[in-house]
């Protein structure tokens, strides 16, 4: 582990245990927050207990699908306003103040269109998180350098061959950077989505926990979203690290 | 070396560019350019003569405007076989390990697997690149990348070999040294090589023939045949000979390279040179 590593490993662990203490103490009354420890074991029976295996499954299919879909719809969409010089002075403003708009306002017209289910979560998801995709392909392209495209020609490349042995990989870092971001987005836009428009999964279940004061399931599942979510980018982000050093040029 | 025969030919060539904003701008030409098989030519002219345009167009990269571009005899249309081209620019792909780059070409053109090894052994030795075999570009330097650009052409084994200030971005020392190995490169492959250079001693020193661009629209107003015999390095710029042809190349250019940069006074006040 790096210093800076060691460093931020103990300014969290140092957090929490201030945590512990304040909420240990009462200066943190438990119907508040209870104490990081309780939460940690509070966690450790939802798993083993199995009571919201449904649940847990369910948020991570639908954080999966919502990815997937907006990697490759993404990635898609990214490629067509790169090939479209006007389209995309036409709608790269729009796309560069998207995140402006708050998304989950639109939940209502998911409802009416698909129904209280998966799918209206799914589409906030995607929604959410696909611009950032479109934005790291366009990057992506824009980014190879036009020698290798030259390159290319002197290897007598055609265009799908060359799309697939120069292009692709030249803009490799650029797209893992927006498949991690879309992750992380899709991430956000279930667990939310779930508060508002579910009967099941790990958003609505911490919903019902808090509407039902049960702070320690609430705050046991709120562990496991941030466990999982800092896990998750943590991996990608070791992956992006990896893929950025060795084509920096 | 047969000096007579012409391996790759431009004549009356001119390269004409449509502006964005309306408007044509006469690059380079007419341009007549005769390589002999095996030489080493050089082309030096001031920033933006067109010399780069007139690489592209031999090797078949971009369509001449008018005129005739002839590799081997044939008409050049498209990048031809037997032309290799290293750029400026580093051209090395960095999601590929030093032999793996070295190797595109060959696996590209499915060479059998064991000629494929041979070949890119012989050029990762000839280039100094054996102990970086399985480092990736982004771990080497400036040199050490163009270097294993220069093996991957090198691989291909290229009748014409085409580079395109291919030392631009080195330091001095860095330069002199490829120089050295360009030359090496050169003996040992006996093709014909076009270098592109803003570097006068670098054309003056390895070069059996120098051609002079003007400004733009760039054509050739000098050619300074060297003489230097065919084994021959980078100390050749301590021979007395190596300063006059500098000096020849600098007096030509000096004037071409002031009306590039806008300075037709300046220019004119030193007409005595011309």
């Amino acid at each position: 582990m790096t210093r800076e590593g060691r460093i931020r490993l103990f300014v969290v662990a140092g957090l929490v245990g201030i945590f512990e203490v304040l909420c240990r103490s009462g200066v943190i009354a438990h119907t508040v927050v209870i104490p990081p420890s309780e939460m940690a074991r509070s966690l450790w029976q939802i798993l083993i207990s199995g009571a919201h295996n449904a649940d847990i499954v369910s948020t991570f299919l639908n954080v999966l699908i919502s990815s997937a879909l907006a990697i490759s719809l993404g990635f898609a969409a990214g490629l067509a306003i790169h090939a479209l010089p006007r389209l995309r002075a036409a709608i790269e403003p729009l796309l560069a103040s998207y995140y402006a708009v708050p998304t989950f306002m639109f939940y209502p017209i998911f409802i009416v269109v698909f129904g209280v289910n998966a799918r209206a979560i799914i589409a906030i998801a995607v929604l959410l998180s696909i611009v950032a995709m479109i934005a790291s392909t366009l990057t992506g392209l824009d980014r190879i350098p036009a020698v290798l495209r030259k390159t290319a020609r002197v290897f007598r490349m055609s265009v799908p061959v060359r799309a697939l042995l120069i292009d692709l990989p030249a803009a490799a870092p650029h797209l893992f950077t927006g498949a991690k971001l879309a992750f992380a987005y899709a991430l956000i836009g279930v667990i939310a989505s779930e508060f508002i428009l579910s009967g099941q999964g790990i958003g609505y279940s911490i919903a019902y926990a808090y509407n039902n004061f049960d702070n320690r399931e609430m705050y046991g599942l709120m562990l496991l979203v941030i466990i999982v979510a800092v896990t998750a980018n943590a991996g990608l982000d070791a992956v992006d690290r990896r893929l950025q050093a060795r084509l920096r040029r | 070396m047969t000096s007579a025969e012409i391996h790759a030919q431009l004549t009356g060539v001119t390269r004409v560019f449509d502006l964005p904003a309306g408007g044509k701008l006469h690059a380079m030409g007419p341009v007549d350019l005769a390589l002999r098989r095996g030489e080493f030519f050089s082309v030096v002219g001031p920033s933006g003569c067109g010399k780069s345009t007139l690489l592209d167009v031999l090797a078949g990269l971009a369509q001449p405007t008018s005129g005739d571009v002839a590799f081997e005899g044939k008409p050049v249309a498209g990048v031809p076989d037997g032309i290799g081209i290293v750029f400026q620019e580093d051209a090395s792909l960095p999601w590929l390990s030093v032999r793996d780059n070295v190797a595109f070409g060959l696996r590209r053109a499915s060479t059998d697997k064991a000629e494929t090894a041979r070949r890119v052994d012989y050029a990762l030795n000839f280039m100094g690149l054996r102990d970086f075999a399985d480092a990736y570009p982004a771990q080497l330097s400036g040199g050490m990348r163009q270097r294993v650009c220069i093996a991957r052409t090198l691989v291909l084994q290229p009748r014409l070999i085409l580079l395109d200030e291919p030392f631009g971005a080195l330091d001095a020392q860095t330069r002199l040294l490829m120089g050295d190995e360009l030359l090496r490169l050169w003996r040992e492959t006996h093709a014909t090589v076009l270098l592109i250079t803003h570097a006068l001693d670098e054309a003056a020193m390895l070069s059996d023939r120098v051609g002079v661009m003007s400004a733009r629209p760039g054509v050739f107003i000098d050619v300074v045949e060297t003489d230097w015999p065919r084994e021959r390095d980078s100390r050749v710029v301590s021979d007395a000979r190596f300063g006059a042809i500098t000096a020849r190349l600098w007096e030509k250019l000096r004037v071409e390279s002031l009306k590039s940069i806008g300075g037709k006074s300046v220019a004119a006040d030193g007409g005595t040179l011309s």
